[in-house]
């Protein structure tokens, strides 16, 4: 069996001061992606490795790192697309490290819940038995932001939060106007308090690397363009027209 | 108890010179370059209108001047980026905005086709008055 | 709006769109025109007298004024960003923005008085 070296990112804080890189070799095979090699190097070589990882189909968006300085989702790269090696595996650029390739999200985390990414409607007045219907075209509005699984490469890949991480970022910003878009959802205003602050769609300047990375089509580059010339409008709309036409 | 997360957590830093890591990045920052072709443009205008407000003589100066090589280089240099910019600017332009036209959104390479037939006109018409 | 701060950030944002669509529009034909094909020869330049005439149009004379007050803060506002993110300058960011906007200003005046000045 032909065999690949991973050189993998190592951070134990308990023991070294400074991160280092280990080098493992590991069967090429054809079917197997980073994130199987990861798994083959815990059970087989050295249990001490650290990742997240869940449910190895690009769906939960835990297993997000730093393939050979690219953001991807290691169970959807593989080891014959960067043969012959080796392949070095880092976290995800832009977040602090707890561990080897574990990153702290606590950050992303609160941007999320900042957005309110759920439908905020007053029901008062819907009738409980009846469905919120909705055409195919309003579906469309919305329906390629709704396919963000919260995997983190897009801030990965954006200059600007790393710069400066109180930027809101783009999959929170996607998310929000996935929200904002949807027919049923009456909460564009609350959410943009935070999307039409300085830190939030202010902060981008359409480097476009986000929409690169994402590995769901999301476009969080677009969203945040969009965001921005409603946010615009809006504040036009403040500018000129007294208080209680508003 | 242990030192806390957040004492051991690694900051991995972003290097100075980010944007020479990628070539989408440097494209990125050639994309932003091209405003200083933009600002070039402003200053060459206005020293056209300068010298055509201060009569004939300066104007023919003012061609005289804009004949020398270095100034047809910098000019060159300055139309190469402003093309780019005016590319750019057209291709992500329907990334951006989402034009509806009857509940149907228009497809962006339409709207992008449409910038290209605006950017025809202005220019034909630009063309029109100074050669008329 | 529950926001009481005015931010300038949407209207520093909606000139910056709007110097980048007459720029993108009209620029390549000018700097083709007076900075290649007439110094090159490739076409004869309009006479003193024919672009005076021309210039002293009210609707020519706005658009000689907005192209530069939009293009310059169309190029401010990329220049400024460029600059703070491409050289880590975070920290004087009000200082650079302050710069960049002040500059585009203050030539966007100085072409309201040549403009006036034909």
């Amino acid at each position: 069996m032909k065999e690949i070296t991973l050189r993998v990112f190592r951070y134990r804080p308990e023991t070294e001061a400074e991160p280092t890189f280990q080098e493992y070799a590991v069967p090429l095979r054809d079917d197997w992606a980073v994130l199987d090699a990861l798994n083959y190097v815990k059970e087989e070589i050295d249990p001490t490795l650290s990742y997240r990882w869940s449910c190895r189909m690009g769906i939960c968006g835990s297993c997000g790192m730093t393939v050979n300085g690219d953001p991807k989702l290691s169970c959807g790269t593989f080891l014959v697309d960067h043969a012959p090696g080796p392949i070095t595996v880092e976290p995800l650029r832009n977040f602090p490290v707890i561990r080897d390739l574990v990153i702290e999200m606590t950050d992303f985390m609160q941007k999320l819940g900042a957005v309110q990414p759920w439908i905020i409607r007053d029901e008062s007045d819907d009738d409980p038995h009846t469905e919120l219907l909705q055409t195919p075209s309003e579906m469309d509005d919305y329906k390629r932001y709704s396919m963000c699984i919260n995997c983190m490469l897009c801030y990965s890949a954006c200059p600007v939060y790393g710069l400066d991480s109180k930027f809101i970022g783009p999959a929170a910003i996607a998310l929000a106007q996935r929200y904002n878009l949807d027919s049923r959802d009456e909460g564009q205003e609350e959410r943009l308090d935070v999307l039409s602050d300085d830190e939030g769609v202010w902060g981008c300047t359409f480097v476009g690397e986000c929409t690169r990375a994402c590995p769901k089509g999301v476009d969080p580059a677009g969203a945040i363009q969009r965001a921005k010339l409603i946010a615009a409008n809006e504040a036009v709309k403040a500018f000129l027209l007294p208080r209680w036409v508003r | 108890m242990t030192t806390g997360l957040w004492q051991r957590l690694h900051r991995q830093r972003v290097p100075l010179l980010w944007w020479t890591s990628r070539r989408t990045y440097l494209l990125f920052v050639l994309r932003e370059l091209t405003s200083v072709a933009v600002v070039w443009f402003v200053v060459y205008l206005l020293l056209l209108v300068r010298a055509v407000g201060a009569g004939p003589g300066e104007y023919e100066r003012f061609l005289d001047w804009s004949a020398r090589p270095w100034m047809v280089a910098i000019n060159a240099l300055a139309l190469a980026l402003a093309v780019l910019h005016t590319i750019t600017w057209f291709m992500v332009t329907p990334q951006a905005m989402v034009l509806k036209v009857r509940g149907h959104r228009v497809p962006g390479l339409v709207l992008a086709g449409a910038l290209y037939v605006a950017w025809f006109a202005v220019s034909a018409v630009i063309l029109l008055l100074v050669l008329s | 709006m529950s926001r009481d701060r005015t931010s300038a950030e949407p209207f520093l944002w909606l000139l910056f769109s709007a110097g980048g669509v007459v720029t993108a529009l009209a620029v390549p034909v000018f700097l083709f025109l007076f900075g290649i094909a007439f110094p090159l020869g490739w076409l004869d330049p309009p006479s003193s007298a024919e672009i005076y005439t021309l210039l002293r149009n009210p609707l020519a004379r706005l658009a000689v004024i907005v192209l530069c007050g939009l293009g310059l803060m169309h190029a401010a506002h990329r220049l400024r960003h460029t600059v703070r993110d491409g050289l880590q300058l975070q920290r004087h960011g009000t200082a650079i923005a302050a710069a960049c906007y002040g500059t585009a200003a203050f030539v966007t005046a100085v072409a309201v008085v040549l403009v006036s000045m034909l």
